[in-house]
């Protein structure tokens, strides 16, 4: 049961650390004082154990609070906080994030509910610049092949992916955190993740893009759908299992409205990159066109009437 | 003191004395001086030093700071473990460099293409933000290495690859062919690892050891986006 589950595993957890944020741990990390003790107590996923030690709880948890005061928004150590983590317990979250299991909540198991800003930013950051790239080898590679296609080096290139992909990292989380808020009276068992705890997931989701855009240089167009459609389903697997838990306490028409919100977006980020930063190439000596069923039309226009990038 | 304590106390006499009784008994002869200058040789060193440059010729003050920004050069193209980038810090190095990479990789005026090579401010921006960012990352990480000393430790390793660049602006003169690009590609690689190597060597002690790896990928990454935009590097 996975209630029984999540309480065993809290159990062994740092004390200071589970009874400084409430017992139950989803909704407060790095904004602990923004959430009143009692009102989120109640949403505590145990029912029977934290029910009668409430009481003694909450005062152990206000004493602690004042304790450990939490720094302010303006201090350093606040945004410290947010990079409190090390090498193996990156590379940990990547791979949870890589692999989704279907009763492996990523918040719970990998995230511990300790989220950090590390991740996203660096994997983001990471993903633009090598968008950008491997956009540009592909059209050295194609200019190889056909010299009437003129290089350029395509700089802005680098500005526009940077732009898309921090927004839609931050936006998207943005709307779904609070989305999910909102509909929060509909449920019982389980609080709403934590804002950067969405960023968190939507951040190491996007992980999987990297390897696939470095495969993106094979200039087989079957390929690559495949490993496109690959990539979408991996990393939207792992945002539907992190989300459903949350989610299917809610209406049905509800549930099945967001996820399949959060995967049309996130197929529209993996296409529309797809297309911006990949110019078709010239494909007369390559897969024959009986092939390819998935592929839209305009990727079988020869090079002369090809969109030129803006 | 330890002379009016002997004298006052009598190791015979049976009744204790109360402490420092004997005190009142000292008289303070004339003789002794108690009062003089306490001089620290240090001081007045550097007294003089600071009033020194103020006075002294502008060429002298050019050449210093010339010499401590080529000294750290040598360090940069031959990195052992020392202190000397982190201890006594400046940007003049890091902007020399920084401006000098731009000049030469901006795209030319006549170029008015929209996708071509960045412009001069593009260059500028990425490598100073990405600088602070880097840094800002280090310092969030828990590492113990103040702002600037990141920033000059990051600005001076450019050195390489601007050197990468010159020989492959030199290389690109000559005619275009696939020998011209392995040439490049060679030197932006082998500049590339050195740069990185001579960061590290500088940069990796500062951080926590289960750490080390997250504040040093930001770096190669960096470095990686600069060699880049010097190989695709096009004269117009």
């Amino acid at each position: 049961m996975a209630a029984a589950d999540e309480l065993a595993f809290h159990e062994f957890e740092e004390a200071s650390s589970l009874l400084a944020e409430t017992p139950d741990a989803a909704t407060t990390s790095g904004r602990g004082q923004l959430a009143p003790q009692g009102h989120v107590a109640v949403e505590v996923d145990s029912g029977g154990i934290y029910g009668s030690e409430e009481a003694e709880e909450s005062d152990k948890t206000a004493l602690l609070q004042e304790e450990k005061q939490q720094p302010g928004f303006w201090t350093f150590s606040y945004y410290q906080s947010f990079f409190d983590v090390d090498t193996s317990q990156v590379l940990d979250r990547i791979r949870g994030s890589l692999l989704p299991r279907p009763g492996h909540n990523f918040v719970r198991h990998h995230l511990r509910n300790r989220p950090d800003l590390y991740g996203p930013f660096w994997i983001c950051a990471t993903l633009a610049f090598v968008l950008a790239i491997t956009g540009n080898l592909t059209l050295v590679l194609a200019q190889r092949r056909d010299p009437s296609i003129h290089y350029s080096p395509q700089f802005h290139k680098v500005t526009v992916a940077g732009v898309t992909i921090y927004c839609y990292v931050w936006l998207v989380p943005l709307a779904l955190w609070g989305f999910l808020r909102w509909r929060k009276g509909v449920r019982e068992r389980m609080g709403p993740y934590t804002f950067l705890e969405t960023v968190c997931i939507y951040g190491y989701s996007l992980f999987v893009f990297i390897p696939t855009v470095v495969l993106w240089l094979i200039p087989v167009p079957w390929l690559q759908w495949l490993f496109g459609v690959m990539a979408l389903v991996l990393s939207a697997a792992s945002l539907v299992f992190t989300l459903w838990p949350v989610v299917r306490e809610d209406t049905r028409l509800v549930a099945a409205v967001l996820l399949s919100t959060v995967v049309l977006l996130h197929a529209l980020l993996a296409v529309g990159c797809k297309f911006y930063f990949f110019q078709p190439l010239p494909l007369e000596h390559l897969a024959p066109p009986a092939q390819a069923t998935s592929l839209p039309a305009n990727l079988l226009l020869p090079p002369t009437s090809r969109p030129k990038a803006t | 003191m330890a002379k009016a304590a002997e004298s006052s106390g009598d190791p015979g006499t049976t009744t204790p004395r109360p402490l420092f009784a004997g005190l009142s008994d000292i008289s303070i002869s004339q003789d002794i001086p108690v009062e003089g200058e306490i001089t620290i040789p240090m001081r007045s060193q550097i007294q003089e030093f600071d009033s020194s440059t103020l006075n002294e010729s502008v060429q002298n003050t050019i050449m210093r700071d010339l010499k401590a920004v080529g000294k750290k050069f040598m360090h940069v193209l031959y990195p052992r473990k020392s202190n000397t980038l982190l201890r006594d810090w400046d940007l003049w190095g890091p902007l020399i460099l920084c401006v000098t990479l731009a000049l030469m990789l901006q795209r030319s005026s006549v170029d008015s293409e929209k996708d071509g090579g960045p412009q001069f401010a593009e260059v500028f921006v990425i490598v100073w933000f990405g600088a602070v960012t880097i840094t800002l990352n280090s310092k969030l990480l828990g590492g113990n290495i103040s702002f600037f000393q990141s920033l000059c430790v990051l600005g001076y390793c450019i050195l390489p690859l601007t050197v990468a660049m010159l020989v492959c602006r030199l290389v690109l003169l000559a005619e275009p062919g696939p020998v011209n690009f392995m040439v490049r590609l060679f030197v932006v690689i082998v500049m590339f690892a050195w740069s990185i190597v001579a960061s590290t060597a500088f940069l990796a002690d500062s951080q926590p050891p289960n750490r080390k790896a997250l504040a040093i990928y930001p770096v190669f990454l960096f470095y990686f986006v600069i060699s880049w935009m010097i190989l695709t590097f096009t004269p117009q």
